[in-house]
């Protein structure tokens, strides 16, 4: 076994082990670097010879010998390429992804299902980049593949205008605030739920520190904003309030209460939504948003540990100059034939630098095509068959866990894929932990993020979980909160 | 307007005082030069602005302009019209295309701007 070798071997040990494991020239070491480092030993030697010194010790001999490391990196030898997968492999192995054990994971990052026809049009070479070519029109299908992500997207949200994508859920929140800073120009508050996705809100605080702006976070412990609180706390000043809904608890706001708060202030109202959630919930320009943001990871990306994943971002028509990143338009050639072009951009980076409103100035090609085919392929009746999914599979799994383990729903409040449980322990990350060798991803640790929720996880359940993966979790929560309370480890 | 009564910015813009106010717009020869107004950007009434500052911008189909104000003051009035229909500016610059309405402060002239005939020369040496 050659994977986590503890102390470096001796240099003769270590070069048997090459001779023996490469299949191998006398040179191999040569011919190894020659072929994966550009600056070849020729190439070092013109260099060298350029300057007019022999070697690269006398490049640096003025450096002192007090000043240099006058040894070898303390990095292991030098692997072959199958030493170096069985390594990799090894460390790997370590890792419990979403496919080995049952996921309940949740918290913007969901284990939906990915129909195959989305790997096989994402992964065809013509569309296989991250990015929109720098000659974008030269990219027309890439182009039309986008226009029809924003008119998608536009569906979904129920709103006028959806720019070709972001980078993911976190940074979409920020860049809607600053279109909103942008658009209210004299007004410089911002309020954000504290039901609002904590790493997003920790984005949007970077991106607003050395702003002309104040956040202000309003708590919300009953698991919502309640209108009643926003309305004694928004102000003349505030530019924009940030909801989710569903939330980071996976409650539902009262959306439409808090759009009437935010109007009557003539503030711009953010929310960032679950795309899923609109096959059974109204769409966000349906109850009032102004700008709506979405993490686009549900919409046909794999959990891949955490990214990429998509950022989405719509609008009213109003704030389509303040909007950030790139938008395709459909227009027509000499010729008269329907083509795409990318439009508007006078609000980006590589017209008016000093100007743009944002520092993206791309799009998540490839995710946002990903989320295109997604959306077609399911098309609106098999979005809201996988959104009755979720529902109905989410709330079997809350009775049940409240029947069978122990737990309790931490807020009473209506929800739709996920929900929040509490326990009588604030252990809840090693109980998380003992339950994953039942073979189970119960749910994320909400004290990590609200000190006040110590004793509480969120559970969330895709079309993908069946009854039988719920009530084994609904067995192995329960057994290990008895082993826990008779003081196991 | 009568053109020849107006005094004019280096970066195009036209101003003309009445009491305490000055009407700004943009020359005709600045709307020849922009194709196909797509968009444009007004401050609002109320807001400060600066000569030699920027106010606003023009959005053509290739490029932006920005607009500078040929005087101090406060804006006292948009020609909200012309920010809806920016033809209004291309075929009536010195008429229904004006842009803006500057409060300015009492016994302000406008004298730091060029007349019409030096105005006219500027022209004369950027046309070509």
């Amino acid at each position: 076994m050659i994977a986590h070798r503890q102390a470096p071997k001796k240099k003769d040990e270590q070069n048997s082990v090459r001779r023996m494991t490469v299949l191998v020239n006398d040179h191999w070491e040569n011919s190894l670097a020659d072929a994966y480092i550009l600056n070849t030993s020729s190439d070092r030697k013109a260099m060298l010879d350029a300057i007019g010194v022999s070697s690269v010790d006398e490049l640096f001999a003025p450096i002192p010998s007090s000043l240099r490391l006058n040894r070898s990196l303390n990095l292991p030898a030098a692997q072959s390429e199958l030493e170096l997968s069985q390594h990799l492999e090894a460390l790997a192995a370590k890792n419990v992804p979403a496919g080995k054990a049952v996921c309940f994971l949740g918290g913007g990052a969901y284990d939906h299902f990915i129909p195959s026809v989305v790997d096989a049009i994402a992964g065809r070479s013509e569309y296989y980049t991250a990015y929109t070519p720098y000659q974008a029109e030269a990219s027309q299908g890439s182009l039309q593949a986008f226009f029809e992500y924003q008119s998608l997207i536009c569906q979904l949200t129920g709103l006028d205008m959806a720019n070709a994508s972001l980078y993911e859920g976190g940074s979409g929140v920020a860049e809607a605030v600053i279109m909103a800073l942008n658009a209210t120009s004299k007004k410089h508050q911002v309020l954000i739920a504290e039901s609002v996705h904590p790493e997003y809100r920790q984005v949007l605080a970077t991106y607003l520190a050395n702003l002309k702006a104040e956040l202000v976070t309003i708590p919300t412990p009953n698991g919502y904003l309640d209108p009643n609180a926003l309305r004694r706390t928004i102000t003349d000043q505030t530019a924009c309030v940030v909801v989710q809904h569903p939330n980071f608890f996976g409650c539902l706001e009262e959306t439409e209460s808090l759009a009437s708060v935010v109007r009557d202030k003539q503030a711009v109202f953010i929310v960032s939504f679950d795309p899923i959630s609109t096959g059974v919930l109204k769409r966000p320009g349906d109850y009032g948003a102004d700008i709506a943001v979405a993490e686009g990871q549900c919409l046909g990306t794999q959990l891949g540990f955490g990214g990429p994943y998509l950022g989405i971002l719509a609008c009213r028509k109003q704030f389509v100059r303040q909007m950030p990143g790139r938008l395709v338009g459909e227009t027509v050639d000499r010729n008269g034939k329907r083509c795409w072009v990318l439009t508007l951009q006078a609000r980006e980076q590589h017209i008016r630098r000093e100007k743009a409103l944002s520092n993206i100035c791309t799009n998540q090609g490839l995710f946002a095509l990903r989320a295109a085919v997604y959306l077609a392929a399911l098309g609106p009746q098999g979005l809201r068959e996988t959104a009755e999914l979720c529902m109905k599979k989410a709330h079997y799994a809350a009775d049940t866990l409240c029947k069978r383990s122990h737990v309790s729903m931490r807020f009473k409040r209506p929800f739709f894929k996920e929900f929040t449980v509490c326990v009588q322990s604030n252990e809840v990350p090693r109980l998380l932990d003992g339950v994953v060798s039942s073979g189970f991803h119960a749910g994320l640790s909400m004290g990590r993020w609200y000190p006040w929720l110590q004793d509480s996880f969120s559970v969330a359940v895709t079309e993908k979980r069946t009854k039988q993966e719920i009530d084994g979790l609904a067995s192995a929560l329960q057994a290990r909160l008895m082993h826990m309370e008779k003081g196991g480890a | 307007m009568d053109p020849k009564t107006l005094r004019y910015s280096k970066t195009h813009e036209w101003a003309s005082l009445s009491g305490d106010v000055v009407t700004v717009g943009i020359s005709s020869f600045a709307a020849d030069q922009l194709q196909d107004i797509t968009f444009i950007k007004l401050p609002a009434a109320g807001d400060d602005v600066a000569a030699d500052r920027s106010f606003g911008e023009i959005e053509t189909v290739k490029a932006v302009s920005d607009l500078y104000s040929p005087v101090s003051g406060t804006v006292a009035e948009v020609n909200q019209p012309a920010a809806d229909n920016p033809d209004l500016i291309k075929n009536a610059p010195f008429g229904d295309g004006w842009l803006v309405k500057v409060r300015v402060a009492p016994g302000s002239t406008l004298n730091h701007l060029q007349s019409y005939d030096d105005y006219q020369k500027q022209v004369a040496s950027e046309a070509h």
